[in-house]
């Protein structure tokens, strides 16, 4: 298998007043072309500092990241991000956020009514296309994800980046969109991180699950090699012997052999903390 | 059925009929104000016969309804004596070109004193002109400390030093200055004009600086990582995602700069003389008739209504470019 996306020995410390904290600790990690990789692990771990570390928004302290042989140092259209909470911007219709991102990188190589066609196919690709002339305030939050979805794939990144892009919605709507993103993977092939809480998620949807230990110093605990053969389908696969192995084997990780014993009093502070991560880690940094 | 003619009345307006429940909703709106002036009126009246000055009683609302209409009057008289003055000379100037077709006529502006409408025609104008200019320097470096940690750090002492200056310290100053520097064979505006502006400016800075700065410093970090991811150039960064995200602060900006400014500014006329209705309230103080307290008092009322006014037109002026239209501005 030859690396497409490489992460080696990546370590990461934050400045905090009692000295640098590690937060993640020599992190290896080939992923392919192709690939759909998950992230998981418990609140806290650090799982959102990888993926921005991937992304270029963090800088690994030791260690770093190739990306086709080339060394990631600063965010790019080609790492393209779907945020957990959508970050659309609030004052541009659904065309108008994806065009923002379509006319930074297509710039000088498609002409006007190239662009159009393109923030159009991607809004159809996520079943956006009757909703071009809305605001994010004017739609579902499901349909929000849909265009920070088309935002992202509009870049036609080398890898597409997700933090947990439906933790906040609701299961069915959840559910629509997981099968959303395996079609579009299998149309298009993108090579994917993905970063979720959700154990059916990362089985239903990845290649290889990586499961990652508590932090602080987190590590790559054990990888999971999802071998089911796609399409896959849920209803179908319920009931299939292998996936229940497969999220046995994930269960068995995150609560077995890395059960996070938390107060009741502090679970739901380390939430918050953790959904405000990427906040709260780039102010330090 | 029914739901068909529901949304036909909420598309059309003109099939619009009030429920009981919206008459009582208006009528309340309407009715506190009201209840509330009266008494307001009421209390007015009765202190106003007990308070006696050397010029005579304190005007009561009748006095100052009185006075208000003598100051139109007089405005219109003032403007029929300019219409005949002009009148005159033209006539006269006609006589002259028949008896001698190369003489060199010229009519002379007249020169009467500018009326109470006159000089809020002028305050108006000043307030303006001061309040755009100290907007077009306050936005950008509200924006540029907003972006930069360093600028900030830098800058915001001298912010908090001179944000508290009360206008009437700077305006000697700006008087002297705008002599020695403002000269000019054929000024397009008066030194008093200029001075005003520049110390309108000065004090009315501060307000939008400070939010534009704090709006700006404020934007969210998804917002910001977005940018980031989409490498956007400094000036789409800034027009695309700064500005609008940090909008509504820098509005609560501009409106408290232009009631600092309306407010300066009244004081800097009646100080520095120059014209507008600061001088007005200030030469009639001087001038001490039995009708100068009226006349002050419309002054007052004149002043506290263009304000009110301004600060509208401002709120009108984010709502139309607000592009949260849920948001509840008041």
């Amino acid at each position: 298998m030859k690396s497409y996306l490489q992460l080696s020995e990546v370590s990461i410390d934050f400045p905090t007043p009692k000295g640098p904290y590690r937060a993640l600790d020599k992190i290896s990690l080939d992923i392919a072309q192709g690939e759909f990789v998950s992230l998981i692990g418990h609140s806290g771990c650090g799982k959102s500092t990888v993926l921005n570390i991937v992304a270029g928004l963090h800088q690994a302290t030791e260690g770093g990241v190739l990306l086709e042989d080339r060394e990631v140092n600063a965010p790019g259209p080609e790492r393209a991000v779907v945020f957990q909470n959508h970050s659309l911007l609030p004052w541009l219709t659904a065309y108008q956020n994806v065009e923002l991102a379509v006319k930074r990188v297509f710039k000088g190589q498609k002409s006007k009514a190239e662009m159009k066609d393109w923030i159009i196919h991607n809004l159809t690709l996520v079943n956006m296309e009757h909703a071009l002339d809305k605001r994010p305030d004017e739609i579902s939050g499901g349909m929000k994800q849909r265009v920070g979805i088309a935002r992202a794939l509009a870049m036609e990144p080398k890898v597409l980046l997700m933090d947990e892009p439906f933790g906040a919605l609701d299961a069915l709507t959840r559910a629509q969109l997981q099968d959303s993103i395996m079609e579009i993977h299998a149309d298009l092939g993108n090579t994917v991180i993905m970063i979720t809480h959700d154990v059916d998620e990362a089985v239903l949807l990845s290649d290889r699950i990586v499961m990652m230990t508590n932090g602080p110093a987190a590590s790559i605990g054990e990888i999971l090699q999802i071998d089911l053969e796609r399409p896959r389908k849920r209803v179908e696969l319920s009931g299939d012997a292998r996936y229940n192995h497969f999220r046995h084997e994930v269960l068995a990780f995150l609560y077995d052999r890395q059960r996070k014993v938390e107060e009741i009093g502090t679970s739901k502070k380390s939430r918050e903390t953790s959904s405000s991560s990427t906040t709260c880690h780039a102010k330090q940094a | 059925m029914k739901a068909l003619t529901l949304s036909n009345i909420s598309q059309n307006p003109s099939h619009f009929r009030p429920t009981p429940a919206q008459l009582s909703k208006l009528g309340r709106a309407l009715l506190l104000p009201l209840i509330a002036t009266s008494l307001f009126l009421f209390l007015w009246y009765n202190a106003a016969k007990m308070i006696d000055t050397s010029l005579g009683q304190f005007p009561g609302p009748v006095e100052v309804w009185e006075q208000s209409g003598n100051l139109v009057t007089e405005h219109r008289q003032e403007r029929q004596r300019e219409v005949a003055f002009i009148e005159r000379q033209e006539v006269r100037n006609a006589q002259i070109l028949s008896t001698n077709p190369q003489a060199d006529v010229q009519i002379r502006p007249y020169t009467g004193k500018p009326t109470f409408i006159d000089q809020i025609g002028t305050s108006l104008m000043t307030v303006l002109a001061g309040f755009f200019l100290a907007s077009l320097i306050a936005i950008p470096l509200g924006i540029l400390i907003g972006l930069n940690e360093s600028v900030y750090t830098a800058v915001n002492p001298l912010i908090q030093l001179f944000k508290p200056v009360s206008p009437l310290a700077w305006l000697p100053l700006v008087t002297m200055v705008v002599s020695a520097v403002y000269v000019s064979q054929d000024p397009a505006f008066s030194k008093s004009f200029i001075t005003s502006m520049l110390t309108v400016m000065l004090c009315c800075l501060w307000p939008t600086v400070i939010n534009t700065a704090v709006g700006v410093s404020n934007v969210s970090k998804d917002l910001l990582n977005v940018s980031q991811v989409l490498r956007l150039p400094v000036m789409t960064h800034v027009f695309k995602i700064i500005v609008p995200a940090s909008l509504p602060l820098m509005f609560t900006g501009l409106r408290l700069s232009l009631g600092i400014a309306w407010m300066v500014l009244i004081a800097a006329e009646m100080l520095a003389q120059s014209p507008g209705l600061g001088k007005f309230v200030w030469d009639e103080f001087q001038n001490g008739s039995s009708n100068s307290l009226g006349r002050i008092m419309v002054a007052v009322l004149v002043i506290g209504f263009i304000g009110f006014l301004l600060d509208r037109s401002m709120l009108f002026l984010q709502k139309s470019v607000s592009w949260d239209k849920t948001a509840v501005l008041r």
